[in-house]
């Protein structure tokens, strides 16, 4: 929705948002020149988490950069370690067994509806509802306690491992997750009617910030917030890896291109993410969760090997170009939510700061996953 | 004005179905644990610290190789060893036995590669989570003198 602006230089002023502000949910900085209560241009400042990830990829063994992965996005982090063991497997050619990467299919689908919980709660937090983000943080909490049990960790994650896993899943994790389905589908009954029906919700997310899908073309938006604009793709539909072929599920995708579009696809993602784990645990085949004969060290061919991965925020992707030593010549990470982020300076101009505000929680940002 | 009377209908229905949910979880029985009155159970694969695993005669596993000191991506793992005359089968026989074995927890990412790559099964991790300190010093592990203090 935008407003009419009489630019008047004299009359604007410059706020700064963040970079420790509780709406950017982390370490993120706005500079945002105002005219009134109304943004004139927002301009997004990175960089105050920056690790160089992709530096340290380069002077480390494969095998040892496994734990760096997990720390980028630390709400969805499997999704990432999945997208790193599959590219270097495939430029390796190693097989994984079929049991591995079913677990993997399962716990990374385990740690999306987790992320998406996560993302709705502080959402809605963010809008002033309370309630609901102690609910999904205990129906995140089954989720995390049985991750913890498998791998060992609640957020940051080294279960992946080059040609299978670290341990086996045990027959309490399988009880446990079947249990858990019908209770997330109970949950999320709730919080339909608790928040998607909800007048106010619907009042502030209705037709705000509409991104077209041009715009999110134009700055390489993926995951929900291009579905939200009605571009179909997800990297586990359209270029297929792991299992995901052998399941059967739909890509939610709306046409409004607003925040409440945005907000639709994550509730529904989580449905879908359901349906794969339940699929998943019901084909779990028996077998090995290790290939039996794996090169002690991995030295990747010479060469330029790419792989995305569908995380929770949208198109992953890892690119690691080989000179055939044991570690990576240069290794560049490709995160969603760097591109998702670049909307908001277009996208907010001319829009009310509480708009901005909703329509940043709406874009679902994890800064160190941006800086990296 | 027929979409205003609407909105109004539609609105104070919506929020009474929202009171009524978060009126319901009132009675619902708590989850919090109170902690640290309260405490949890770690599961068994609970990634704490490492710690060296000892032998029948409290000795630890480790033979001083070196494979988790050179698998560790952040180089927490300082180990040193001194050779020892043993004698087996009247024989006198050099061996190699573990002197310091020092962790660097403060830049241990707890990722197990020092545990998956002890051919000899000497390391494990703890279930230890109190953790919380002010002082660096208090994260740099003597491992060889944990294990003293577990077996007396
Ligand atoms: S790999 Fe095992 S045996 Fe070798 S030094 Fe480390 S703990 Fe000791
Ligand atoms: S868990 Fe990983 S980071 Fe920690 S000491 Fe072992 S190898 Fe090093």
């Amino acid at each position: 929705m935008s407003a009419p602006i009489q630019l008047r230089p004299d009359e604007t002023f410059l706020l700064n948002v963040g970079p420790q502000h509780p709406a950017t949910h982390g370490v993120l900085r706005v500079k945002m020149q105002m005219d009134g209560e109304y943004i004139v241009k927002a301009e997004t400042v990175l960089g105050y988490v920056h690790r160089m990830h992709e530096k340290m990829g380069e002077n480390r063994t494969y095998a040892q950069y496994l734990p760096n992965l997990s720390r980028l996005d630390y709400l969805g982090a499997l999704g990432y370690t999945h997208g790193h063991v599959l590219a270097i497997e495939r430029a390796a050619g190693i097989e994984v067994p079929e049991r591995a990467e079913y677990i993997r299919a399962i716990t990374v689908e385990l740690n999306r509806v987790a992320s998406h919980l996560f993302w709705f709660g502080a959402f809605v937090m963010d809008l002033g509802g309370f309630s609901p983000l102690m609910y999904a943080i205990q129906d995140r909490e089954h989720i995390l306690d049985m991750l913890e049990a498998v791998t060992g960790a609640r957020l940051t994650y080294c279960y992946y491992r080059f040609g299978g896993l670290y341990n086996d899943v045990d027959d309490d994790f399988i009880e446990a997750a079947k249990r858990f389905i019908p209770r997330m589908r109970k949950s999320l009954k709730k919080y339909d009617a608790l928040v998607s029906g909800n007048i106010i919700f619907q009042k502030r997310l209705e037709g705000i910030a509409p991104v077209s899908a041009e715009m999110c073309r134009k700055y390489g938006a993926t995951g929900p917030v291009a579905r939200g604009s009605g571009i179909n793709f997800d990297v586990r539909k359209n270029e297929p890896y792991s299992v995901y072929p052998e399941f059967d599920f739909d890509v939610p995708v709306y046409h409004e291109c607003d925040s409440l579009a945005r907000y639709k696809v994550r509730m529904d993602e989580m449905e879908q993410s359901l349906r794969i784990i339940e699929q998943g645990l019901e084909k779990l085949p028996d077998g090995p969760i290790m290939v039996e004969k794996k090169p002690k060290t991995i030295k990747l061919p010479v060469g330029d090997y790419y792989q995305a991965v569908e995380t929770a925020r949208g198109s992953f992707g890892i690119r690691i170009v080989s000179d055939g030593d044991k570690n990576a010549y240069r290794l560049k990470l490709r995160s969603p939510t760097y591109s998702n982020m670049h909307l908001f300076d277009e996208a907010c101009e001319g829009m009310l700061i509480m708009d901005a505000l909703a329509f940043m929680g709406s874009l679902d940002l994890v800064i160190p996953e941006i800086d990296r | 004005m027929g979409g205003y009377f609407s909105d109004i209908f539609y609105g104070s229905k919506s929020l009474l179905i929202g009171m009524s949910i978060t009126f319901r979880e009132f009675f619902k029985p708590t989850v919090t644990v109170q902690y640290p009155y309260q405490t949890l159970k770690m599961s068994a694969r609970f990634r704490g610290h490492i710690e060296l695993i000892a032998d029948e005669d409290g000795k630890p596993k480790c033979v001083a190789c070196g494979m988790c000191q050179r698998a560790c991506p952040s180089g927490c793992i300082s180990l040193e060893s001194v050779s020892v005359d043993i004698e087996v089968d009247g024989k006198v026989k050099k061996k190699k036995v573990l002197s310091k074995y020092d962790l660097d927890f403060t830049k241990c990412s707890l990722c197990g590669q020092c545990v998956e790559n002890c051919n000899f099964g000497a390391l494990e991790f703890s279930k230890e989570y109190n953790l919380a300190s002010t002082r660096k010093e208090d994260f740099h592990f003597n491992l060889l003198k944990r294990l003293e203090e577990r077996n007396a």
